[in-house]
């Protein structure tokens, strides 16, 4: 028999129903839920319908909360404030946990479920939002969903799917000096498409991905989304069950005995196939920066703006003008002498603490020269980086130093880039518009965006970090 | 939800590859719900509109016949990135039944069929000349038999495309999921008396 994928293997163990066409009713572990799933509570109230497995659902504010005031009554628009607060009823009325805003266990839902330990390997989980691939990075399978499968899901335990191809991504070698996990996943991306992975669960090998902490695995596994992929995945090991051990919702005593067990037996098979094979040289890759509005649009920080017109694609041609027209960038520039207007250091890709860590290590003892935010992925994240003097760092090169939520990421707080305003940005999208109407993100790692802060230019990292 | 068994309308090319959700539907807007009123005004709102909120008269479905149109047929990638469910009530504020492309973002592709839009997969050649052809003839209309599972272009040739039978099944009835998995529910007990044995630690 042949050996069976990471993907299968837990795949396999929460098929609830197949049907003969394929379709299957898969049993949901676990489900997080944020401020932005009040459509789907909304819903069910409409339907009076209860949650069926209130204990299996854990809810915490993050797309709508300011991260420059924790006071309700600065929130001026009157919509914003409602679904902020209305997370609070949700959870009361249906019962399910919270980490309600203001609690130092509220964050980026993709930084709170593997922070308290909700987030465990060979589980599935789903939320109503693109960036649940994050989750991947401990072994599970995690994907995000609608508004109607999020209802569908506190209504039911279970989700309708078809099984999705399986993809390798295997990245050799050592990674260089200053070369991060978001190097890596935008290497990644850049290599397969934006819809490279679109129908496929990504499972992510190699020594380079088997170096990577937990923190740089969840930042490889956010952005699979952007290849196309709902589900990345990194294979549990010891670096996995050392993050884990602790805490509070992760499994103790006894239970950690039995569970490392099993999480033993998850990694894929020797012999395992995989529907689509992509190699990678984890050394060949360099810090990068994006110059268009999709995440594939990245290149290494010594190299220049692209040229469209020796693009032979007459499509891929067209859509490079218009991404380089509205990024105000001319072809042939050097990256690194692109200005940038704001800084934002943040969400669900990089706001944990050793990405903060990295950007604190560049602005050590030099100066912001443009505005630059730094929006902690949760409160515990916050408090470890204080209790560090990181925010003591930040503050002292001119940084504002913010409050957990997803902030500049998805701008839907408050936190804009202007229009024609250029931004380095540590998220996940670049797309038009993203971070407010008219902004223009190049996305690039954590110790890339304080290096920019601190030229006001697109800077390679590595010139910085060696004067350390 | 509404039941979708045969469509017939003025269709509109949207010639933007990977167009994603953001595009489809701003963030700001996400905090609104249909029942606030002018929901059908946020479908492609900064591309449509410019900073004073007038129409831009270079994009398509600013354009008549095209505003009337009800199917769009797109480029390879659409409604990739965000899993926002908004770019499917913009879609149906504004009437429309189907969108036709190469290729879907996975997320966008499943919460369209959950409001009756139909997502349908057409080769990229074949999408690419039926948005010509639509430019050549503004106005001109395109066909869609679920239950055939065929699209009859502007220059009257019909393609065939596949879709999952379940999720045909389920637009054909406009049938509610919730409803449908409670049917299951002696399948769902049994399953999870044995996960949670299994899984004893979680």
């Amino acid at each position: 028999m042949p050996g069976k994928t990471l993907f299968e293997k837990i795949w396999e163990r929460h098929v609830v129903v197949e049907r003969e066409d394929g379709q299957t009713l898969l049993y949901v572990d676990r489900h997080l839920a944020h401020d932005g799933s009040f459509n789907a509570f909304r819903r069910l109230r409409a339907q009076g319908r209860p949650v069926r497995r209130p204990q299996q659902t854990f809810a915490t504010p993050d797309h709508y909360v300011p991260t420059d005031t924790g006071d309700i009554a600065d929130v001026r628009d009157p919509k914003a404030r409602e679904i902020i607060e209305a997370i609070d009823a949700n959870a009361a009325d249906f019962g399910v946990h919270l980490f309600p805003w203001g609690d130092r266990r509220q964050g980026i839902a993709h930084v709170v479920g593997p922070e308290q330990g909700i987030t465990l390997p060979g589980l599935t989980m789903v939320c109503g939002d693109s960036h649940t691939s994050t989750h991947g990075a401990l072994g599970c399978i995690a994907f995000g969903i609608g508004a109607s499968e999020v209802a569908h899901v506190l209504a039911t335990q279970a989700l309708w799917q078809r099984r999705p191809k399986t993809m390798r991504v295997t990245v050799d070698g050592a990674l260089g000096f200053g070369v991060t996990a978001k190097d890596v996943i935008l290497a990644i991306i850049r290599s397969i498409g934006t819809a490279g992975g679109t129908g496929h669960a990504i499972e992510y090998t190699g020594d380079a991905i088997r170096g990577l902490s937990m923190e740089g695995r969840l930042t490889l596994c956010n952005m699979t989304i952007e290849a196309g992929s709902r589900v990345g995945m990194v294979a549990p090991d010891d670096t996995t069950y050392a993050y884990i051990e602790g805490r509070p919702f992760a499994p103790a005593g006894a239970k950690w005995e039995r569970a490392l067990d099993f999480w033993r037996t998850l990694p894929s098979d020797a012999d395992a196939s995989f529907d689509t094979e992509v190699r990678l040289d984890g050394a060949a890759i360099a810090p990068m920066v994006t110059w268009g509005n999709s995440p594939q649009d990245a290149v290494a920080i010594g190299d220049a703006v692209p040229d469209p017109d020796a693009e032979p694609d007459a499509d891929r041609r067209r859509a490079m003008r218009e991404a380089l027209e509205y990024m105000g960038l001319a072809p042939g520039t050097p990256m690194r002498e692109v200005a940038v207007d704001k800084v934002f250091i943040g969400a669900c890709t990089n706001a944990r603490i050793e990405d903060l860590r990295a950007a604190a290590a560049v602005a050590r003892g030099r100066r912001a020269r443009v505005r630059a935010l730094v929006v902690p992925g949760s409160g515990l994240v916050k408090e470890q980086a204080e209790r560090e003097g990181l925010d003591k760092v930040f503050l002292d090169a001119g940084f504002e130093w913010r409050l957990p939520g997803c902030s500049m990421c998805v701008a839907m707080n408050g936190d804009l880039v202007g229009p024609g305003e250029r931004s380095a940005s540590t998220s996940n999208r670049n797309f038009r518009g993203r971070q407010g109407p008219g902004s223009r993100t190049h996305l690039v790692s954590p110790a890339m965006a304080a290096a920019a802060a601190v030229t006001g230019h697109f800077t390679d990292v590595r010139e910085l970090m060696e004067g350390d | 939800m509404e039941a979708f068994t045969t469509f017939e309308s003025v269709a509109v090319p949207i010639d933007i590859a990977n167009c994603d959700t953001d595009q489809i539907i701003p963030a700001r807007f996400l905090r609104y719900s249909m029942d606030d009123g002018g929901y059908d005004r946020y479908l492609f709102h900064d591309l449509r509109f410019d900073g004073d909120g007038n129409p831009r008269e270079d994009f398509v479905y600013n354009r008549a016949p095209f505003r009337d149109g009800r199917i769009l047929v797109a480029d390879v990638n659409w409604g990739c990135g965000s899993s926002r469910e908004n770019a499917v009530y913009a879609l149906v504020a504004n009437g429309i039944r189907a969108v036709i492309a190469p290729s879907f973002g996975d997320i966008h592709y499943g919460n369209c069929m959950k409001h009756g839009v139909l997502p349908v997969r057409l080769p990229r050649e074949t999408c690419d000349a039926m948005r010509a052809a639509l430019h050549a003839n503004p106005g001109a209309r395109v066909a869609i038999d679920l239950r055939a599972q065929t699209v009859t272009g502007p220059d009257g040739a019909t393609h065939a495309f596949e879709i999952d039978p379940f999720d045909k099944h389920r637009m054909l009835e406009g049938l509610d999921d919730i409803a449908l998995t409670l049917e299951y529910d002696a399948d769902f007990e049994a399953f999870e008396r044995r996960h949670r044995e299994a899984y004893d630690w979680l």
